[in-house]
């Protein structure tokens, strides 16, 4: 990478799309930027947002139109043609080694440092110092990745980008994984670093948006549908603009006292991957008819509090308790039997086969009950039934129930799982991100359908990285933190900023 | 499946076609001979008379058994590289029942519990890879190979030490090979003066069997799934790491059964070299067959055809037999790179894009999804 | 030197040289799957290159370009390493074929290819001169260790040397660099303009270099002839030795080290007269190979975590 680029003082965007298998995934897209701005690229889940700052990093080709950096036409073939240019990318899954150091990982892309039999980490890391100390983002160049909180990493990432010649930024939903305050100290950065920088920042919060940008744009199904100044516009607008609708998501209006508990955690220990103590004496309880939001920051436990209340992950010591029995350390077999049900966070590996059929799937879990099989042998005709009532009574679109379950969209295969799951009537829910990358309409059913079922007597733990959705559907907040519940709220003490705190793990009282 | 997709599919099966008999073609040009006389006496000679037609579905046998117990495995999600020890232990499984059992018994008690004997060697010697690698993580591929290599030391200690023929030690030759099996443990010939024998009827019915056990059973749809994506099989409480176990036992009864098939079936004996490669060869046929039943009885039949067609080049222009092994070799890596574009639904539109620039108009960019299947 | 003394140095110095194949073909395996791919073809490539290593020896015999024949034969198995390499990478790379099953295809393949060769350019089971020993001055008087470890041919120095070299070119090039970031993480070497698949091929043609030099090493120096069944698996074990060496050089060549000694040990067993049936002292080192992989377990976690996953860029998640 060259030290120095030429400065960018105008990048233009003309017209260019971008196809996937069935799905027009960019659709005749023009912007600019201009030195010094901050750009916000506004959209739903599955907008085209990714896709279009990919191929200005150069990952992607377009199939068509063209991108003009100071009136020159430029195409970008791999990201190194991109970074000699001055753009650099700053990725939502970070772009890291984990096995090497921040040096390593920074030499890695300095191209000139490359020479035959010799790798010099010396200058890497000099540059490395130099820029963080100008950026005032302070990084360990000595540090592993994995060693590195999230926050860390993401300086890192910042670091690692400017070495390499950025003079435009282009961050990906930079706060997904941040605190409430941790994201204000980021934009206040960002804000900071315009002064020489230009940015281009992809968000759906549209508070972020309203603070920092000075342009946006909002793209929706592939296409721009709004490019102005931020500050003429309000949220409300925005949000109008990237729905194409009014879109009132669908709130809890009950009062949520919620009656039996149907399951509890006591004093849970769980061991993670890494062979940490991910839970550390974590107490929790759900009561039927209610709806418990999990708010926290990704990675405090959430995901090992569902594998080990699912039967998924041993448990060290403590207790899982469903319906009045003790199921610690139970199998997964067992606790769906017993009436539990999960949507698990990964939808594609975790939630569906994606080489079964759809009709495959929606009885995954039920196939040795009588309903569907003779003892052994397949009822293949009632399997058959089954899922096309699922598939007309969840509106999932689908060329016909033999299609892949893998084929389908995001929120269709989120519909394929919530099908299975409620159809099941169970008891005792456990639902992990059930909107992420998903779209508004489709957040909106999956939304009346969990507050169904919370009508209808079942417990609901919520999961989930968005605050607004928690606030939305609970009847009770508990916060997470390293691996324990903070403090359980009701939905009317819950405010961003009580929880924003907590989630940092400031302790009230 | 519109016509593109067929035409596409054909495409790309005929490129790796072609480039597995290249490959083939390049080896035999390098040793003298002629690439189209012989293929084309490896894919006619055998036609020519009755005995060769009927070796075809002898070779067809094992090969259809091996396969099937290949598939049972690979749609597990588990690799079985371990058939040819596992006919050996089959073999010395069935060979010993065979020997042991009352000569008094009739045919009809004795065969099955033979076959059943070869099937449990095959299972067992299978299980200890497939525990290992449920219980421990071995890598399935390197610890069936070990094993292929010790199975081989085992039958060939056993052929010369306890189960050697005594006639062998009295007339002093020392073959090794084990004495022969009465004729209670022989399967009957279905055509007089061929080696065709009833053991085609009961690798027939196996397939049908496994179709049915596969597809139409609560049990094939949790390994099938498992086999899939064990991640979303474990979240729907189904066992992986035991039905890892299973499938690979599974694999290596079939397996067992085809070994047991050619003690009782061809041989008559237990005798050196006597899998001759079927192990192996299952492979390629599974994968050929596309892992299934209805695929893999044609696809055995067209080994059986190379084989008994390589066979007779060896005879007739001096080709070495280690040709089959060249062969096989071609074909699996033309197989599993075709594989990547016949089921790559982005590949293929950008196919149909290119073309479609010189024929008729792409497909409408606007539709998700539906029918990609 | 006392009897047990004898044949335990016996043991030894035939455990150095006979490693030699083994450690030269897992340090190839082991560039691989750094970068992310493993070769389970690499046995089929040590048949190609323990028979094409074997020719030039054999038809120059007498003749003037004699003293140069051992060399030619190193040159052309590793030539044949880089072209099966370069075919295995087209297949898996850029075919994104499972590399499992490819790896088996290759064996067969290059084990078929080999044999039908041999089979008719040769024949029968010829025997070549190896090379001759080169004692190094000073070192190899050292008492008892001087014979084990410096009085060998000099293929066994160069084979030891490569252990020090695939450390360094792992760890201090740049090129070294890349091919841990594409095994690890290949999105983020992408990310930064890093060429993965350019990067595999690269890998894999090397891997079969030192494959086909391995190969060559069996049947020039170790057998001093070829068969059919020369190689017997020695291309698995050295797979599975990469995994127990926890895909570090060092480690690797403690675990060649150890499966020659099996070897050697097969051999002693014969000579020394035990009774011991032959056939399960032949089964040793493969019995040694499942039992060192049920072991190795925690090694696996800490090797490159994209080992076996092809890469593509434009995949949509």
């Amino acid at each position: 990478m060259k030290a120095q680029a030429e400065p960018i003082h105008e990048l233009r965007l003309a017209g260019i799309t971008k196809r996937f298998p069935g799905i027009l995934a960019c659709n005749n897209v023009s912007m600019q930027v201009a030195r010094g701005e901050v750009l916000a690229l506004v959209g739903e889940n599955g907008a085209g947002k990714s896709t279009l700052m990919n191929i200005l990093a150069g990952l992607y080709q377009p199939d068509a139109g063209t991108i003009t950096l100071n009136g020159k036409e430029v195409r970008f073939h791999t990201p190194n043609d991109a970074y000699a240019r001055g753009i650099g990318m700053v990725h939502q899954n970070f772009m890291l080694v984990p096995n090497m150091t921040v040096t390593e990982n920074v030499a890695l892309g300095m191209k000139r440092l490359h020479k035959f039999m010799n790798l010099d980490l010396k200058e890497a890391r000099r540059r490395i110092v130099e820029v963080a100390e100008h950026h005032e983002l302070p990084v360990n160049p000595d540090a592993y990745i994995w060693q590195l909180s999230v926050g860390e990493q993401q300086r890192v990432e910042l670091v690692k980008t400017l070495c390499f010649g950025a003079q435009l930024l282009i961050l990906d939903e930079p706060t997904s994984a941040l605190t409430p305050q941790e994201t204000d100290d980021l934009l206040d950065r960002l804000q900071r670093m315009t002064a020489e920088l230009s940015i281009i920042f992809i968000s759906h919060k549209l508070n972020e948006v309203k603070t920092l940008s000075n342009r946006v744009a909002i793209l929706r199904h592939g296409a721009v549908v709004f490019n102005g100044r931020t500050e003429d516009h309000s949220s409300a607008d925005l949000a109008a603009l990237m729905t194409g609708r009014e879109i009132h998501l669908p709130r809890n209006e009950g009062l949520g006292e919620g009656g039996a508990t149907i399951l509890a955690a006591r004093d849970l220990k769980v061991r993670g991957d890494r062979g940490h103590l991910a839970l550390d004496g974590l107490d929790l309880e759900l009561h039927a008819g209610e709806i418990l939001g999990l708010a926290g920051v990704s990675g405090n436990g959430q995901r090992e509090l569902a594998e080990a209340l699912t039967g998924l992950r041993p448990v060290e010591s403590g207790a899982v308790e469903f319906l009045g029995q003790d199921m610690t350390n139970r199998s997964p077999a067992a606790m769906i039997k017993a009436g539990l049900g999960y949507i698990p966070e990964d939808r594609h590996h975790e939630g569906i086969v994606p080489k079964f059929s759809v009709k495959e799937n929606l009885v995954l879990k039920d196939v040795g009950t009588a309903k569907f099989s003779w003892s052994v042998v397949l009822k293949l005709g009632a399997i058959a039934r089954n899922a096309e009532a699922l598939k007309t009574a969840f509106d999932i679109r689908c060329a016909s129930t033999a299609a892949a379950g893998g084929s389908l969209s995001g929120g269709n295969i989120q519909k394929v799982i919530l099908a299975r799951e409620l159809s099941r009537e169970p008891k005792g829910l456990i639902s992990v991100y059930p909107t992420r990358g998903v779209d508004m309409g489709a957040q909106e059913f999956i939304h009346s359908q969990l507050l169904a079922r919370r009508r209808a007597g079942g417990g609901i733990l919520l999961i989930s990285e968005e605050l607004e959705e928690i606030m939305n559907l609970s009847d009770r907040i508990a916060v997470i933190y390293k691996g324990r519940i903070l403090k359980v709220l009701s939905s009317i003490e819950a405010t961003r900023e009580r929880l924003g705190l907590l989630m940092a793990g400031v302790a009230d009282e | 499946m519109n016509k593109f997709k067929v035409a596409y599919s054909g495409a790309i099966i005929l490129l790796a076609a072609l480039a597995a008999a290249g490959g083939g073609a390049l080896v035999l040009k390098a040793i003298g001979a002629n690439p189209l006389e012989i293929y084309k006496t490896i894919l006619t000679g055998p036609f020519t008379d009755m005995f060769g037609m009927t070796e075809i579905l002898v070779r067809a046998v094992p090969l259809i058994l091996v396969a099937l117990g290949i598939a049972i495995a690979f749609r597990s999600g588990i690799i079985n590289i371990g058939a040819e020890g596992q006919m050996l232990i089959g073999i010395l499984a069935a060979t010993a029942t065979a020997l042991h059992l009352p000569a008094a018994w009739p045919k009809w008690e004795v065969l099955p519990l033979v076959i059943l004997a070869g099937a449990i060697g095959g299972g067992f010697w299978a299980g200890i890879a497939g525990t290992l690698r449920a219980r421990l993580g071995v890598n399935e591929i390197l610890s069936t190979v070990m094993l292929n290599y010790i199975a081989a030391q085992f039958y060939t200690f056993f052929l010369r030490g306890p189960m050697i023929d005594p006639g062998e030690l009295e007339t002093g030759s020392g073959t090794p090979q084990s004495m022969r099996l009465p004729e209670s443990a022989i399967l009957s010939r279905l055509v007089p003066g061929t080696r065709l024998h009833t053991g085609l009827i009961l690798a027939l019915v196996l397939c049908v069997v496994v179709y049915f056990f596969l597809w139409h059973t609560t049990w094939g749809f949790r390994l099938r799934a498992a086999g899939a994506e064990a991640k979303a099989a474990r979240y729907a409480g189904i066992r992986v790491e035991g039905s890892l176990v299973t499938a690979m036992v599974l694999s290596g009864a079939f397996a067992g059964i085809a070994g047991a098939v050619e003690v009782t079936g061809v041989h008559h004996r237990a005798i050196e070299n006597i899998t001759s490669g079927y192990g192996f060869a299952g492979i390629v046929v599974a994968l050929f067959g596309a892992l299934h039943p209805a695929g893999i009885v044609p696809a055995a039949v067209f080994f059986g055809l190379l084989l008994v067609g390589a066979d007779m080049t060896q005879r007739s222009a001096g080709v070495p037999a280690n040709m089959i092994l060249v062969l096989q070799g071609v074909i699996i890596l033309s197989i599993v790179s075709a594989k990547m574009y016949l089921n790559n639904a982005y590949a293929q539109e950008r196919a149909a894009r290119f073309f479609g620039r010189f024929f008729a108009k792409p497909a409408s960019d606007e539709a998700k999804t539906g029918g990609q299947a | 030197m006392s009897e047990t003394h004898g044949i335990v140095y016996n043991i030894l110095s035939l455990g150095v040289p006979f490693s030699v194949a083994l450690l030269l073909a897992s340090l190839g395996e082991n560039f691989n799957q750094r970068a992310g791919v493993f070769n389970l073809g690499c046995e089929g490539i040590m048949c190609m290159g323990a028979f094409l290593g074997f020719l030039p020896p054999y038809f120059l015999k007498a003749g003037p370009w004699a003293p140069y024949a051992h060399l030619m034969g190193f040159t052309i198995a590793m030539a044949a390493g880089v072209l099966l390499g370069l075919l295995f990478a087209l297949v898996t790379v850029t075919f994104r074929a499972e590399q499992g099953i490819a790896g088996i295809g290759l064996q067969m393949l290059g084990w078929g290819v080999a044999g039908t060769l041999f089979r008719h350019f040769i024949g029968g089971v010829t025997g070549v001169e190896g090379l001759t020993a080169w004692a190094i001055p000073g070192l190899s008087r050292i008492p008892f260790l001087g014979g084990i470890l410096f009085n060998h041919n000099p293929m066994v120095y160069v084979a030891f040397a490569m252990v020090p070299a695939s450390w360094y070119i792992l760890f201090k090039t740049p090129w070294g660099l890349k091919v841990r970031a594409a095994g690890t993480a290949p999105r983020a070497a992408d990310s930064m303009g890093i060429n993965v698949n350019r990067v595999r091929y690269q890998a894999l043609m090397l891997g079969g270099a030192l494959a086909g030099l391995g190969g060559a090493y069996l049947s020039l120096c170790q057998a001093k002839m070829f068969a059919d069944d020369l190689v017997a698996g020695r291309g698995f074990i050295a797979v599975a030795l990469v995994y127990f060496g926890r895909w570090s050089p060092l480690g690797i060549m403690g675990g060649a080290l150890l499966f020659s000694l099996a070897q050697t040990l097969q051999l002693a067993i014969q000579v020394g007269g035990i009774k011991f049936p032959y056939e399960f002292a032949v089964m040793l080192p493969y019995v040694l190979v499942i039992l060192v992989l049920s072991l190795a377990r925690k090694a696996r976690m800490r090797g490159p975590s994209h080992l076996g996953i092809p890469y593509n860029r434009e995949m949509r998640y």
